[in-house]
């Protein structure tokens, strides 16, 4: 079984964000980027097959060399081999249509992708690849078993999950749950020192409309002070909620 | 030219996000010159659409549809932009819409936005609000295909009425093998509690909890507001609580009405799953707790004692206004 793994290079959840050039680009200074949280779930599980049923792994990401470092690391995790495609990656539309072409072309049986990525949030880039390659596709995937050539998947619905069943190749967006926290792998000297040697192949961009652009960033404005209330005095917060925030 | 919305439905009847949907087409609809069309799937009374501003409602009724195939609702969606022409099609943020959005983009060749939290910021350039980066930031996103999608954010707009008169007209779309080729085998839902994704008012807990034996005070909480319950990373993590109760920036996303964080620190990370919560309120022991910082509202005190007396005051307050 031949799977791809997309991997999305994005700041570390803790990361302070802020924007430089006119609110136009994010600042990445000082920033740490890691795999992004969804991705590395699939990644892990990915390499749970390479394991346990035998499978090959390769990892694509659409970015500048700048992410080798991220693509270092699931190689270090235990991906075989990868591709980055050496491009800024504009948008949703534009990653899909990179890594569609790849897939293409080496007739993967699994495609894994996270739901969506930390910076961007789009949460398109997965269905939009299983869309441009006319394959079959789950959303949110909380589970993944493989039986020869059929998936049994499990996705999350609002307010419970539903398992379903699909033929390969089959394109899936992982989220937590398809491993659990715990089975995340951090890099060993050894996977760190055998990465060194893997391959990244770099490729060439192929052309794509560019069908949304980020204009301009902008952060929340800063909140007011919290209203503290004494824990003597709970009908306060009773009042407030009902007459000044109307919530209840 | 009309503007297409996907009103879902559950059992036949309309969800509330449907309406949600509604109304936000409709001030988009005002701004541009157009209607609002509607396209549902096995629902059955959809005249309140009309209620909230649609004035052309595409009926589907199909069994092959009974359950969901984002593929075959996809290309219904996209048959029925079509047929109206339509230069701007909406959906919500449901998981099934959510699912079917990314299809529906490359079914239109449309330039698709997730996390619409406000109005078009302008019309021509087509410009919108979203989140990103978490709820940590807004970005404005230009669309510049012809046909734009758009997916709105849980609760960023609210219920707007505009009464239209409605017609009704039944759509029959081709679907092909291919849109059933992923088959359900079972549904598990979770029946007799509010979920996260549809609570008004969210009661989570953190490890200042201390146990999941301790959480009996909270769900009583919980009960007595309507709300659905939820908790942080660690507790999560630690195997108190069900991941599909852990909310943050990598578990669900809340965007309630009401947020009430007992006993939760406010790691960054929390932070930003439920920061699109209209109003927060922090029950916490330490005054520093990074929590109060974001909470409109605070208690500083034991939770032990807070949440019961919270909860004895709340079932008086709702036998008085009920």
């Amino acid at each position: 079984m031949k799977i791809l793994v997309c991997i999305s290079h994005v700041p570390d959840t803790t990361s302070r964000i802020n924007f430089v050039n006119g609110d136009a680009e994010f600042d990445k200074n000082g920033v740490q980027f890691v795999i992004n949280p969804n991705d590395e779930f699939g990644l892990t599980r990915a390499i749970w097959f390479k394991e346990k049923q035998g499978a090959s792994v390769t990892v694509i990401n659409v970015g500048l060399a700048e992410t080798e470092a991220t693509i270092r690391k699931a190689l270090a995790i235990g991906a075989d081999e990868a591709i980055r495609v050496n491009a800024n990656p504009t948008d949703g539309f534009f990653v899909a249509k990179q890594i569609a072409e790849i897939v293409k072309n080496n007739s993967y049986d699994l495609v894994i992708a996270g739901k969506e990525s930390l910076d961007d949030n789009g949460g398109m880039v997965p269905g939009m690849i299983a869309a441009l390659l006319g394959t079959n596709f789950v959303n949110s995937c909380t589970g993944i078993e493989i039986d020869g050539n059929t998936a049994k998947v499990t996705r999350e619905i609002d307010g419970g999950k539903e398992t379903l069943s699909a033929s390969l190749p089959l394109v899936i967006a992982g989220q937590k749950g398809i491993v659990e926290e715990k089975d995340l792998r951090i890099p060993n000297m050894r996977g760190i020192m055998t990465a060194r040697t893997k391959q990244i192949t770099v490729t060439e961009p192929v052309g794509a409309a560019q069908n949304t652009k980020t204009v301009k960033f902008e952060k929340p404005a800063p909140k007011s002070a919290v209203k503290l209330v004494s824990p003597d005095n709970l009908d306060e917060l009773i009042n407030l909620l009902h007459n000044e925030a109307k919530v209840i | 030219m009309s503007i297409i919305i996907y009103a879902e439905s559950a059992e036949g009847k309309l969800k509330k996000v449907a309406f949600e949907l509604a109304s936000y087409a409709k001030k988009v609809a005002d701004q541009t010159g157009t209607t609002v069309t509607a396209v549902t799937v096995n629902a059955n009374d959809v005249s309140a659409l009309g209620t909230y501003g649609v004035s052309k409602v595409l009926k589907v009724t199909d069994d092959k549809l009974k359950s969901f195939s984002a593929r075959g609702y996809a290309n219904v969606v996209k048959q029925a932009a079509q047929k109206e022409g339509a230069k701007i099609v909406l959906v919500a943020s449901t998981t099934d819409s959510l699912y079917l959005a990314p299809l529906l983009a490359i079914g239109l060749e449309a330039g698709y936005a997730s996390n619409v939290v406000a109005l078009p910021e302008n019309i021509s350039p087509f410009v919108v609000k979203r989140n990103a980066y978490s709820m940590k930031a807004f970005s404005y996103t230009e669309i510049t295909t012809d046909v734009k999608l758009l997916a709105i954010a849980k609760n960023s707009f609210g219920l707007v009425e505009s009464a239209a008169s409605l017609s009704e007209e039944s759509f029959a779309p081709e679907l092909s093998d291919a849109d059933f080729s992923v088959k359900v085998e079972s549904v598990e839902k979770i029946t007799g509690k509010v979920t996260i994704a549809d609570a008004e008012v969210v009661v989570s807990g953190g490890r200042g909890l201390k146990g999941p034996e301790n959480w009996g005070m909270l769900e009583e909480l919980a009960e007595v507001l309507g709300a659905a319950t939820a908790c942080s990373k660690p507790v999560s993590d630690l195997g108190w609580r069900p991941h599909s109760e852990h909310v943050g920036q990598t578990g669900k996303p809340v965007a309630s009405n009401l947020y009430i964080a007992v006993g939760i620190s406010g790691a960054i990370q929390h932070i930003a799953g439920i920061n699109a919560s209209k109003v927060k309120v922090a029950i916490n022991t330490d005054p520093e707790a990074p929590f109060f910082k974001v909470a409109d509202y605070g208690v500083v005190g034991d939770a032990f004692e807070v949440v019961p007396k919270l909860t004895e005051k709340l079932k008086a307050f709702k036998a008085q206004n009920s």
